[in-house]
């Protein structure tokens, strides 16, 4: 098998007021289905071994989480060399249940934006609000990074993780560089 | 600008973040029908000052259609709900009724 290998090979920029930094070869596997159903939910936090987030939330540590996606969908995060192994193991626990569960590690691309500065570079590309008090560790939010799709969380500490798909990876590395700019923090949330 | 707060997953965002879908609760008319019915189906939509429903989908988001009650002229939201439905809830004609004494849309009011 070819050698696997991330959208920007783990591509790094730390020139400006946050650090951007592609998360390289990170597994996820979509699940869609009722959520609710326990089955579902078991399957989802077996692989992922974090429990099931409510709605609009995200459930994450490390490389392995479960993050809510929508009514109906689950993204989970699972090192990427058990991807595999969980999707075969979702497969054998969900037969016979209407659901669906597939590998798009490589169709997607994950960043981290990091530093005392995260949160307002990261405010200035989505219609999210970003305040401190607003935008809280566990939230998960889907949304528009200027004119691409991206979902986004808080990591850590300052520390936010952005997903877009792989075709745009370079466009939303571009995007978040430019915003992070040396000198260009706008002093909002400070 | 208009924002909309989405009845599938509860996010409130502003009109980027969706897509509008074009008047609500209209009445399919297929093969079989009249020329006259097909072609009000096709072409005939309201364009009112005021009340207006539509349909719309939060495609940056959790990807769901939804209906959504709102003003034309104040961009006030009257309020959002399943798109699983063929006409509005009592609750949100009742919300229109309070704020717009005297509103009419199609055959509702």
């Amino acid at each position: 098998m070819s050698k696997a290998l991330s959208a920007l090979n783990g591509a790094k920029w730390s020139d400006g007021i946050a650090m951007i930094e592609e998360v390289a070869l990170q597994g996820m596997i979509t699940l869609r289905g009722n959520l609710d159903d326990p089955k579902i939910k078991t399957a989802a936090t077996s692989a992922a071994n974090v429990d099931m987030p409510g709605p609009g939330q995200a459930n994450c540590a490390d490389n392995r989480g479960i993050c809510w996606m929508s009514p109906d969908e689950a993204l989970v995060l699972c090192p990427y060399d058990d991807v595999a192994e969980n999707i075969d193991m979702m497969h054998k626990a969900l037969s016979g249940l209407h659901s669906l569960c597939v590998d798009v590690s490589d169709a997607r691309a994950v960043f981290e934006v990091s530093g005392p500065y995260a949160r307002g570079v990261l405010a200035k590309l989505v219609p999210v609000d970003l305040a401190p008090d607003r935008f809280t560790k566990g939230m998960f939010r889907r949304t528009r990074m200027a004119q691409v799709p991206a979902a986004l969380w808080l990591h850590d500490t300052d520390s936010f993780r952005v997903i877009c798909f792989r075709s745009q990876a370079q466009y939303v590395f571009d995007l978040l560089t430019v915003a992070a700019q040396p000198g260009s923090d706008v002093g909002a949330f400070r | 600008m208009l924002i909309l707060t989405c009845p599938n997953c509860g996010v409130t965002a502003e009109e980027t973040e969706f897509h509008a879908g074009g008047e609500a609760h209209l009445k399919r008319f297929g093969p079989g029908s009249s020329d006259n019915d097909f072609e009000t189906y096709l072409f005939m939509r309201e364009n009112p000052k005021g009340v207006h429903f539509e349909r719309w989908r939060h495609v940056y988001g959790c990807g769901k259609w939804f209906h959504a009650a709102r003003c034309t002229t104040t961009l006030e939201v009257f309020g959002t709900y399943s798109a699983q439905v063929t006409e509005p809830p009592k609750e949100i004609l009742d919300t229109i009724s309070e704020k717009r004494p005297g509103w009419a849309w199609r055959d509702l009011a």
